[in-house]
């Protein structure tokens, strides 16, 4: 974790931001490669746009459908967003009950195993028989999809504090709350982390199952509806805006790791 | 004055199968602002012994004493420092050190003055603000050590605290000790696997035998202080006497071995 260099702590700032573009350009170099590559094979095999639409027409077809794509853009998203809100409040109190029992963890955690086993798309129809087609079954697809991870990494990091952070807690007699707040749940938080960059992306992927089994609105539902149409390029248009918000989501919940767990390892 | 007394005490871990005894039997007195090493082979319950001290652990039998009353839990007036520095990493060095003082609910602005004064002593001065993960392991542990000094206990109970760290600064820091023992007057147990540094730091020095743990020979180390390290140093000759015998102590046969674990498998009930 540390070496010798307690000076070596302020290196040059010019260094770093070529460390920065570095990490920010290679990347994006990737990303216009692949596009090129997509775009070269639209020319070469010359596929109607109605197989393979390319890169400039689901361009033009973002710009043209962009209120539609817009607004169900936001309703995806915010059933993401609710469902992993809702996720990590049921299951950070969970992880924080099984941490704390040696009776729960005995009792519910194989349960949790066996209820996460179960492919969740599979109760997509139920969910939707259940509760219609608003947004209650996309939002409960995404919690069920995120829970799992979050659970098991937060009891994980509970159960992970060092032997002698523990020793010097109890060495100056720290009630179980005070021992909670000021050792055991901050020295989880890098642990929580990875379980919540796992279940964000998963968030995405859970509203859009939910949409596909019956929705009126959300990108799910837009790629069903051109799947119907045999409108390729509207689907894709869908589909790069999904990934965006994937990507998003996945930094936003990155850099909120690096404001809240600045001493975790970097990525 | 006695700080800590040890009557009759006696540790058994039970397992499953079998009672292992960590320690048997350990009488031992140490005097107030008495600088004691625990020295001896692995498994020989010295880290049992200084939980005890630290009320983290119960004797199974006989009394653990420290000021004179009966220790049963932890007490605020006896610190413990690690193998390992155990700074939380989400605080900076003076938050770090300030721990105990917002954990007792002792008076901060007294008690920040001092850990200024401490971080000061140790040489980290300046490095206040920065993170555990900035510092080296030497850095950590001076941290750490203001950290057990702060709020001015009277018993420092270190187990193997140098031990992580490389040779050359294991010495600088066993000096350093030395030095901030002799201003900051304190009982301190000191577990250690060096002879060096026993020798180095120790009025007395106290060799344990295992299987079972027992307390096989207490060495007293008459040296002025301050002592030093080299061939220079006046007292190398008490140094290097206590030292050879204490080779000679923690390498001598043990009389007919027994595996730890085939001793006695008493069963449970």
């Amino acid at each position: 974790m540390s070496t010798d260099t307690a000076t070596q702590v302020d290196a040059a700032p010019g260094r770093n931001l070529g460390a920065i573009a570095v990490r920010v350009l290679l990347p994006a170099l990737t990303f216009v490669v692949l596009i090129g590559a997509w775009w070269l094979a639209t020319i070469i095999f010359d596929w109607p746009s109605y197989i393979v639409p390319t890169p400039l027409e689901v361009w033009q077809e973002m710009s043209d459908q962009r209120s539609i794509l817009a607004s169900n853009f936001k309703t995806t998203l915010w059933e993401a967003l609710l469902g992993f809100a809702l996720a990590i409040a049921i299951a950070i109190p969970c992880a924080v009950a099984i941490a704390y029992s040696r009776t729960l963890e005995l009792t519910v955690y194989p349960t949790l195993v066996a209820l996460n086993a179960i492919p969740k798309i599979a109760i997509a129809p139920l969910l939707v028989i259940w509760m219609g087609f608003g947004a209650g079954p996309k939002i409960v697809m995404v919690v069920l999809i995120c829970f799992f991870p979050i659970v098991i990494s937060t009891a994980t990091g509970l159960k992970s504090t060092p032997a002698e952070i523990t020793e010097l807690s109890r060495s100056l007699s720290t009630s179980t709350l005070q021992d909670f707040l000021r050792f055991r749940f901050p020295w989880s938080l890098p642990y929580v982390f990875v379980g919540l960059k796992v279940a964000i992306a998963l968030a995405v992927i859970g509203a859009v199952v939910g949409e596909f089994v019956g929705a009126t609105k959300g990108l799910g539902y837009v790629i069903v509806a051109s799947g119907q149409n045999a409108n390729t390029t509207l689907a894709f248009a869908a589909i790069v805006l999904l990934s965006l918000m994937s990507i998003l989501l996945y930094y936003a919940v990155a850099l909120l790791e690096r404001v809240l767990v600045p001493w975790s390892e970097e990525t | 004055m006695t700080a800590i007394s040890l009557k009759g005490v006696s540790h058994t871990f039970e397992t499953r199968r079998t009672k292992l005894r960590a320690l048997e039997d350990i009488d031992l007195e140490i005097g107030e602002n008495e600088f004691v090493t625990l020295v001896g082979r692995s498994g020989c319950g010295k880290s049992t012994l200084l939980r005890m001290m630290a009320g983290l652990l119960r004797p199974t039998a006989g009394q653990v004493e420290v000021g004179g009353q009966a220790v049963t839990k932890p007490r605020r007036d006896v610190s413990l420092m690690f193998q390992r520095s155990a700074l939380l990493p989400w605080r900076t060095v003076i938050e770090n050190v300030m721990l105990p003082v917002e954990i007792l609910r002792l008076d901060r602005r007294a008690h920040r003055t001092r850990a200024e004064q401490l971080l000061a002593l140790t040489g980290l001065e300046g490095f206040e603000d920065r993170r555990p993960n900035e510092l080296s392991g030497g850095m950590q542990q001076r941290v750490a050590l203001c950290r057990a000094l702060v709020h001015d206990p009277s018993v420092l109970l270190m187990d193997e605290p140098f031990a992580a760290l490389d040779a050359l600064t294991r010495e600088e820091l066993s000096l350093e000790l030395q030095r901030i023992w002799g201003e900051e007057r304190k009982t301190i147990v000191f577990v250690t696997h060096s002879i060096q540094e026993a020798t180095l730091l120790a009025d007395r020095i106290v060799v344990m035998s295992p299987r079972p743990g027992r307390i096989a020979r207490i060495l007293p180390v008459g040296a002025d202080r301050p002592r030093s390290l080299g061939v220079t140093a006046a007292h190398d000759g008490e140094l290097d006497r206590v030292g050879a015998e204490l080779h000679e102590l923690l390498f001598a046969r043990e009389p007919a071995g027994v595996p730890l674990s085939l001793q006695e498998p008493e069963r449970n009930r």
